[in-house]
């Protein structure tokens, strides 16, 4: 029993790792069909967001008694931060390639390259000014009056808001580098999130420790599916987001806005990549890389799921943390220990990290072999099928 | 035939220009005679350049010293050190060609290069080939001892041996099983077999071992695997590269495993500059074998922590692969003066038998390009250091070593000829 619930705990934790990283692909890639190879790197942008964040609890007084809240402070900055890259990555690449997949996956990788680059040679304290000059730009002309907006006098109006928040940014950009020394420089070495103290350890329960991180990175993933799917089933723009998913012109003809929906859908997607950021933060460090360690473990789950269900990602990342543990660990051994030889060796060959993932990947490519669309392939008819 | 001709004349007064400028050039830089101008090779991009840039500053640094001491005296004559910085981008086969380029377009008389093991077995065939030069200052997992590469790093048997020994016999786990943990390539796989041989002549037992693909961060399946095979503690051997330490140190901390409760981790791959990385909250109580660590309370070792901080400023810190950097451009200089030439096999007859007094302690050349030096451990403390708890006399390396089950009873001699690369003892 012992072993068992341990071993279900390995799987769900690393399965819900995968989960948290592949929940912004599935939307992304499974509704909207963008093969998006710099889902990685806006992970990333979540992961030094963390970073960011612990820092200046740290450094300015009046936020330093709150400092062991930071990490759910972090989670809002980080959606935000990724979620402001992603769109501008939408409206500057990712809008002009719909319907060529080949040509957004280079686009994304070069974007991914670019990425990284630039978290290597830019002060984290002028990146985070150039975002929030970019969020302000992005957003402000929501919460000004469509009147205003038309016309010479709109073009003046939108001209000042982009002047206003890069003012910002540049203030934002300047506070932190004098305040935050460690910002201040650009440097390429890796940096690392410490959690606070309450996170750290684990809870002796039945003679099992669960370490706290992995728990709360548990709690992170299931808020965010919850929410998700929430939004996704019951609010008026997740119902227009089914439905361009599933008719695009037709949609379009009934009144939707495909653009925003475009722009909704793939700004959600990437905050949920930053929120995934912040989940493997806590366990590993930050660098630029961090993304590109876990991209290839995204799309796997999410083709083996089904492209475009929710249902199959989960299931897919929870089987495939569980198969994970089960084969990396050795654990067939330990509950059959009197099996027969060749078999026995067999296990024990595959027991160690790198071939449980050689095994786990052979497992994956025989089952696309006799289930090409997933395990929950959507059903009803496609208009691009 | 003409064209020819006139090409050749034309060439011929290019370079006689050429020459003239040199000379003016060579008045100009005043206490100097001449200039002498040295390779160095490491990855200033890509996922190495965080390690190797800081191998370049401490090169730089050491030439810098040099010169400002007179330079290079040859024959009579002194010569002022310059360097050509070439980028391998960590990338091998890039380590390979910079390199040619450097021997052949250049013609430098050294080159002081590479980091990782895929770089420098990439580097062989290119120096081999052109009976060139390399200084490597890694410690890793020798098996190799080459007549063009002098090793200035630490062999297992100045690593590694005397670190398994100290945990078996020492540590508070001693007598303890062992777990060994790395990552997947050739340095941690060799030197656990070195290991696990040792292990088993101790008479103790290793229950498990466990690499992780370069890249990979999720160790849970290795922290179950560590709880089932040490339920009540004991000793990890850890050869874990660079960020996956800290994926590890993070998880087993949560997990329970840490020095309280019995679980002691020794680690080959984290020095100074790692530990600053990782955080000491996460390593305090783990232990480190090098063969230099700043910590060392001697004159020469404290002088070069404070000139590698005047010189690159003061959070900066200096490891045991900064130190066999330092210590390789000193001994080609000896040995240069000894020989009385930049011909290269000259320098390397010379080479053989130099000693140098290292801020690790006194050093020596041996007869198969390695050099002997001084093992210590050291617990890690809360400051981000080490607390040194022993230090071997002077060691003499072996490359080719005396408990792996390929290379028992084999040595390496480069002073005489009929013994060369590899001969059995």
């Amino acid at each position: 029993m012992q072993l068992f619930l341990e071993s279900l705990f390995n799987g769900v934790a690393i399965g819900s790792v995968l989960l948290v990283a592949a929940l912004g692909l599935a939307i992304v890639f499974g509704l909207m069909g963008v093969i998006n190879l710099a889902h990685g790197e806006l992970m990333m942008l979540g992961a030094y967001s963390t970073y960011i964040t612990q820092l200046i609890f740290k450094q300015v007084s009046f936020l330093k008694p709150f400092y062991d809240s930071y990490v759910i402070v972090a989670i809002g900055i980080a959606f935000l931060v990724s979620g402001t890259v992603g769109i501008l990555l939408e409206r500057t690449v990712i809008r002009r390639l719909y319907g060529s997949p080949l040509e957004t996956l280079l686009a994304t990788w070069g974007v991914s390259l670019i990425l990284q680059q630039f978290v290597r040679s830019v002060p984290l304290a002028y990146a985070s000014g150039l975002v929030v000059a970019l969020f302000f730009g992005l957003f402000s002309p929501l919460f000004i009056s469509d009147d205003l907006l038309s016309g010479a006098k709109g073009r003046l109006i939108r001209a000042c808001t982009w002047g206003f928040s890069s003012l910002l940014g540049v203030a934002t950009g300047g506070i932190l580098s004098s305040l935050v020394s460690k910002l201040s420089r650009a440097s390429a070495r890796n940096v690392d999130v410490t959690a606070p103290s309450w996170m750290r350890g684990g809870i002796d329960f039945v003679g099992i420790t669960f370490p706290k991180t992995r728990l709360l990175i548990i709690l992170i993933t299931v808020v965010s599916v919850l929410v998700v799917i929430f939004f996704l089933d019951k609010t008026a723009w997740g119902m227009r987001i089914r439905a361009v998913t599933q008719n695009r012109p037709m949609s379009d003809c009934l009144g939707i806005s495909t653009e925003t929906v475009d722009i909704i859908t793939f700004g959600i997607g990437s905050g949920l990549a930053g929120v995934a950021g912040v989940a493997v933060s806590l366990l590993g460090s930050v660098g630029p890389n961090v993304g590109g360690n876990y991209i290839v473990g995204c799309f796997m789950v999410v083709v083996l799921g089904g492209v475009g269900n929710l249902l199959g990602t989960i299931l897919a990342s929870f089987s495939i943390g569980i198969m994970t543990d089960l084969i990396g660990a050795g654990r067939l051994l330990t509950i059959w220990p009197d099996m027969p030889s060749p078999l026995a060796s067999t296990i024990d060959f595959f027991a160690t990290t790198s071939m449980a993932r050689v095994m786990i990947f052979a497992l994956i490519v025989i089952f696309l072999q006799f289930r090409p669309t997933g395990m929950f392939p959507q059903k009803g008819r496609m208009v691009e099928s | 035939m003409k064209l020819s001709k006139r090409i050749f004349a034309g060439l011929a007064t290019a370079s006689l220009a050429v020459t003239v400028t040199a000379c003016g050039g060579s008045d100009s830089s005043g206490n100097f005679d001449d200039t002498v101008t040295v390779g160095i090779l490491h990855s200033l991009s890509g996922t190495m350049a965080i390690s190797e840039s800081t191998l370049v500053d401490t090169e730089k640094m050491a030439i810098e010293e040099i010169n400002a001491a007179g330079g290079v005296t040859v024959d009579g004559k002194s010569y002022k050190i310059e360097y050509i910085v070439e980028d391998g981008a960590s990338d091998w086969p890039t380590f390979a060609e910079k390199s040619k380029k450097l021997i052949d377009q250049d013609g430098v008389p050294v080159v002081f290069g590479g980091w990782t093991s895929a770089s420098r077995k990439a580097m062989l065939p290119v120096y081999e080939s052109k009976d060139a030069f390399l200084y490597y200052p890694i410690q890793y997992e020798a098996q190799e001892c080459s007549n063009n590469i002098f090793y200035t790093g630490a062999t297992p048997n100045q690593q590694s041996e005397p670190a398994t020994d100290f945990m078996y016999k020492r540590s508070p786990a001693a007598g303890g099983d062992f777990f060994l943990v790395g990552s997947d390539y050739v340095f941690p796989r060799t030197s656990n077999t070195i290991t696990k041989a040792q292990v088993k002549q101790l008479g103790g037992k290793v229950v498990g071992e466990d690499y992780l693909p370069l890249g990979n961060t999720e160790v849970a399946p290795i922290i179950s695997k560590i709880k089932v095979a040490l339920p009540d503690g004991g000793i990890i051997v850890n050869t874990l590269n660079g960020d996956q330490n800290v994926a590890f140190f993070k998880q087993i901390q949560d997990a329970g495993i840490t020095p309280s409760n019995g679980y002691y981790v020794m680690n080959y791959s984290i020095a100074e500059e790692e530990i600053s990385t990782i955080g000491p909250e996460f390593l305090e109580g783990h232990y480190g074998a090098w063969n230099y660590m700043m910590s060392i309370d001697t004159p020469a070792s404290k002088k070069f922590a404070k000139s590698f901080k005047k010189r690159w400023g003061s959070d900066r810190v200096v490891a045991d692969p900064q130190e066999s950097a330092y210590n390789m451009v000193y001994l080609w200089k000896q040995a240069v003066e000894d020989a009385g030439t930049f011909d290269d096999n000259a320098v390397r007859e010379a080479l053989v038998g130099q000693t140098f007094d290292a801020p690790q302690g006194p050093v020596e050349v041996m007869a198969n390009h390695h050099l002997s030096q001084t093992v210590r451990i050291g617990e890690i403390n809360a400051e981000g250091g080490f607390t040194i708890l022993e230090e071997t006399g002077v060691v003499e390396p072996q490359a080719w070593n005396q408990k792996h089950p390929s290379s028992k009873g084999y040595a390496c001699d480069w002073t005489d000829p009929k013994k060369g690369e590899k001969y059995r003892m």
